[in-house]
This record gives structure tokens, sequence and C-alpha cells, in this order.
């Protein structure tokens, strides 16, 4: 790190104030500084903000009046809230748990030494996530309309048909679908920069102890690969609990705005308190309900990771 | 591998058949990834009709001009793809610029209270953006910036996770004797880091730059909140404008614009889809 460099010709001289020392501390926090100015007046300062103006009533024009808990009780009476709370969660569920596992299928396929074009694969898996989620709701919301694509698919097989637009789990499915469609290769290339991190001899000496696919499978890489799936599942459980572009879009199609109830999320929930309907102190409120369940899940998503890596690991790695 | 060594099965080796569910798998997730973008295309160069056709149509038309006629009458389609690109070359110049700063800064200076600062940025990285949105929209009208592109670029102007990012570059890729040498001979802290420092991380200012382009070209939710004026909507808005039309859903104008959305943010990914990748591997996770 930088020792102090006294070597400056004129630092003895002069005698100033800024000796090298400090100069260069002073340099390091005029370079930090842009960060922390932003974000104490566009980060902290609303954080703080958001917890105080829960307690209020305001219409983000005329005064605040102090009602204590009023908010929160005021929205968790409401049906439509704890609809969306489920919706979040359901959707959530839908879209996060077999993504994550496609993903890591796809990793380790394309990182099982017998893949050729592995880069062009890559790029293939990446592009969704490159598309914006207005684009991905809007070509979706063609596939899943009511004579879609994926209807005639459903008929063909001889299912039938389901009103992905409408319907109470055909818009979940529908929505889920969408996420995952976005977020599965963006996962699979994390994973698959996890998995060519794990030193090659540990399969080696695996093999020579007799090991088969599956047992490397589950004794070396998923254990090796524990801190990446955390972290996915992790950033993906955030994602699913602000889900907002691709039900506001996909419901939007009436012009009545997502506030319908097959696909509302706490995140439309908030939107549409605040903005639409000028209740400021109720949707602070949810923001600080969402904030608690973000939290909540997180660390249970880290305490499920942590044991399942200990169950299926054996060993600590 | 000959052809033989693909037949004799090996306690290993998945064989034939399971080489080829291999690859069968892989290729219908590359299908599945890459039709929607075809099928993007079909709708946009197709008639109205096109969408709901039974069987699927598959082929592509010749209606793009078209419908990209009515995507013209209906928006003001350039103008928001030029609002985009401004603010988001403005919010990239500027996340490269104050973040590179800040990750040199963390990466190669001694300060009190260093370690503490950089945990403070990681961790606000944790926080959903929604939690301080109320606010901030308030900030906005405050300022009267409501309905202005400063709203979009001021605060995104510098982020954590571009801070992170750099530090961990920087921390390998310069050496700190050269910065030393740079300061024996006497040179600014700022032209050091200008002259020495950036020529060698320029790789990596340039994954910064790509993935946050990206990420504020997408952005949604926060233009929503505070563009008002069909003069101002980014392209992401006006496209969502296109979808709430009344009179009708016209899939083949809608597909058209989306297409013609996209095209750019996917030309420069696949010229930089290398460093996006890489980028993103090794900025995500690293101890």
């Amino acid at each position: 790190m930088a020792e102090p460099v006294i070597t400056s010709p004129h630092a003895e001289s002069k005698r100033p104030f800024f000796t090298e020392q400090r100069r260069s501390r002073f340099t390091a926090y005029t370079f930090i500084s842009p960060f922390f100015i932003l974000f104490s007046i566009f980060g902290l300062y609303p954080i703080f903000f958001t917890f105080y103006l829960s307690f209020f009533k305001w219409d983000a024009l005329g005064p605040m009046k102090y009602v204590g808990f009023k908010n929160f009780e005021l929205i968790t009476t409401d049906p439509t809230f704890w609809i969306s709370f489920s919706n979040t969660l359901i959707m959530g569920l839908m879209g996060t748990v077999p993504q994550v596992m496609l993903a890591l299928l796809l990793a380790v396929l394309l990182h099982s030494g017998m893949t050729r074009f592995k880069k062009t694969f890559r790029i293939l898996y990446f592009m969704p996530n490159i598309t914006s989620i207005v684009a991905v709701t809007l070509v979706f919301s063609t596939l899943f309309g009511n004579n879609g694509m994926i209807n005639w698919l459903l008929n063909g097989i001889g299912l039938e048909s389901m009103a992905f637009n409408s319907g109470w789990w055909g818009v979940k499915i529908a929505i889920s679908t969408m996420v995952m469609w976005r977020w599965t290769g963006y996962n699979a290339i994390l994973f698959l920069s996890g998995l060519q991190s794990i030193p090659m001899d540990l399969y080696e000496s695996a093999k020579i102890d007799g090991a088969n696919r599956r047992q490397q499978l589950f004794f070396i890489t998923l254990p090796l690969l524990k801190p990446f799936i955390i972290f996915v599942s992790l950033q993906s459980t955030i994602g699913a609990l602000q889900l907002f572009t691709e039900p506001y879009v996909f419901l939007g199609q009436s012009g009545t705005g997502s506030t319908r109830q097959e696909g509302i999320t706490m995140v439309t929930y908030l939107y549409s308190e605040a903005f639409r309907n000028g209740f400021f102190g109720t949707a602070a409120a949810t923001a600080v309900l969402l904030f608690l369940v973000t939290i909540l899940f997180s660390v249970l998503n880290m305490l499920i990771s942590r044991g399942g890596g200990r169950q299926t690991g054996g060993k600590k790695a | 591998m000959s052809t033989l060594r693909m037949f004799r099965k090996k306690p290993d080796d998945p064989g034939f058949f399971g080489k080829l569910g291999f690859y069968f798998l892989l290729i219908l997730g590359a299908l599945v990834s890459i039709f929607p973008f075809y099928w993007m295309f079909v709708v946009g160069t197709n008639d109205k009709g096109a969408v709901f056709h039974v069987p699927p149509l598959l082929t592509i038309g010749d209606q793009f001009f078209e419908n990209f006629k009515r995507v013209l009458d209906k928006s003001d389609f350039f103008q928001a793809l030029g609002n985009s690109l401004f603010v988001s070359s403005m919010v990239t110049i500027s996340v490269v610029f104050f973040c590179t700063l800040a990750g040199y800064a963390f990466a190669k200076y001694e300060f009190p209270g260093k370690n503490m600062l950089f945990v403070f940025v990681i961790a606000t990285l944790i926080v959903p953006q929604q939690l301080g949105v109320l606010p901030t929209y308030v900030i906005m009208a405050k300022l009267h910036w409501i309905d202005s592109f400063k709203a979009l670029i001021v605060p995104a102007m510098v982020n954590a996770f571009g801070i992170f990012w750099m530090r961990q570059y920087i921390s390998s890729a310069v050496p700190t004797e050269l910065i030393e040498a740079g300061r024996i001979d006497g040179g600014g802290h700022f032209r050091i880091f200008w002259r020495i420092a950036v020529p060698v991380i320029t790789p990596a200012m340039a994954t910064l730059g790509i993935l946050n382009f990206m990420t504020v070209w997408n952005d949604f939710f926060w233009p929503l909140v505070v563009l008002k004026n069909k003069e101002h909507f980014t392209i992401q808005i006006a496209l969502q404008q296109l979808f709430t039309t009344r009179d009708g859903l016209d899939y083949g104008m809608i597909m058209s614009a989306t297409f013609t959305a996209t095209l750019p943010l996917l030309v420069v990914f696949l010229l930089f889809s290398r460093w996006v990748i890489a980028g993103l591997t090794s900025g995500a996770i690293k101890s």
C-alpha cells in the first residue's frame, strides 16, 4: 500500500501543512467522496426518511400528519396487500427455484470436458439478459396470448388452453416464465465461472480413489460451488421480491395499470399506493415491510444453503 | 477424439447416447434462449394477424417498414432512443470515471477508516432500490428535477458495484511500485492515476462501462416514476406506452419497435460479449 513517500524535493524546505502523508490521505478521501456524497443524498437519507415517513399520513404535497402505526394497520388490513404479498412469494418461488436448478444443470453440462462451442453457448445463454424487461414482456405476452404459441403447443400435446393473461395461475406461470427466461442463462454463466475455479486435480485424485461421476458431483462440485450457489440464490431471491416490470407491463394492456389481482406484487402495490393514489405514508410502510421481508428471506436463504451444503458436502472443504 | 473412442465405454464416459443427450439439452437451451429474438422479428415483419396465426407463423415477412411507420405515428420513437442513448452515456461515463477513482483509492491508498468505508460500500449493495424511492422522488420534486434527465443521471453517477469491481481489478493489475516511482518522480496524485493506472486498467473500465450501459438502458422503474412528458421518455417507457394503446393491440407495430430498440444493444453485446461475460463472472463473486 502506498507508503508515505517523503522524497519530494520540496517537502523539507517548505515545511507545509500538507505533508506527503496528509496530501495522500486527502487525495484518497477526495477520490472516494463522490460516492459518499451522492449516496448520502440519494441513498442513505431517503432510506431513513422512508422509515420516518411510514409513521405519517402524507400525499407528498400538503403537511405531514403523524399517525403512528396506522399505516401498517391500513395495509395489513387491506386484502390487496396480502394478495400482493402472496403473489410475490408464489411467483418468487416459481421463478427462482427451478431457475437456479436449471442454471446449475446448464453450467454442469457446459463445463463437462466434452462440450465444444463453449463460448458460443455462453453467448447464446447470456443473450436473454441483455434484453430489456419491457421487450421480454412484450414478446412473451404474444406467446402467452389466448391464441398464442404456448396455448397452441399445449393443444398440440393434448392439453387445454390456459388463460395466461387473465387466470390466477395463468398470469403467475407466464410471469415466472419471463423471469426464468431472462435469468437462467445469466446464473448458468455465474455457476460456470464457479465450476472453472475448482482445481482439476481434485477430480483427478477422486477418480483415483474410485469416485464415479455422481460422487464427484456431490462430494466435490456442489460443496465447492457453495459460495456461488448462495450468491446466486440470494441475488435471485432479492430480485424476485422486487418483481415489478413484468407484471406492470404484462397486465397493463387494458390501460388500467397493473393493480390487477392476479399479478400484483409488493412493488406494484407500493407503486400504485404512492404514484397512483397519492398515499405516501402507506407506500412507505409497504417499503419498510418489503425491506423486512427481504432481510428475512436473505437470512432464511443463507441458513438453507448452509444446511444444504453440509448435508451434501459431507466433509468440509 | 476418434470415432472409435466415442463408442468404447469407459466407466467415466457417458458414451455416445449420453453425449447425444448432453448436446440435445444444450442446444435446446440455446434455442429457447434465442427464439424470442427471432419471434420478435417474425411478428415485426408480418401483418397484424400474424401473432395469432394457427399454426404459428415462423417465417419472416415483408411488412417491417409498414409496421414501423405506425410506430413513428404513435410515438417519438427516435427521440426516445436518443434520450436513452444520452442518459445511458452520461451515466456510464460518470460511473466509469468516479468508480475507477474510488476503486483506485481503496486499492492503492492507506487512510484512516479505509476498511470500514469499504465495508460500508459493499453493504449498500444489499439494500433494495425501492426502499428509498419515495423520498428520492420528493427530493427530485423539491429540486424541480421531475421530468428531467437530471433525475435519471445524477443519482446514478457512481455506484457501489463499480467501486467494488474496480478495486478488485486495480489491486491485482496495478503494481504499487509503479505508483511509488511516479510519486518519486514528482507526479501529482491525479496525474499518476490518469497516466499510469488508467492505461493499465482500461479493459476493466470498458467492462464496467458496458455492464452499466446495459443496466441504465434497460431500467424501467425509476424512469417510469420521474418522467412525465412524452418528449422525455426513454425507450423502455416509449415501448410500454405502445403496449397500452387502447385501440386494439397492434403487435406488428409493437414488435417492429421492440426489435429496433433491442437491436443496438444486441449488436454492442455481440461485439463485446467476451468482455461482458468475463466482467460479469469476475466482478460478481470474488473473495
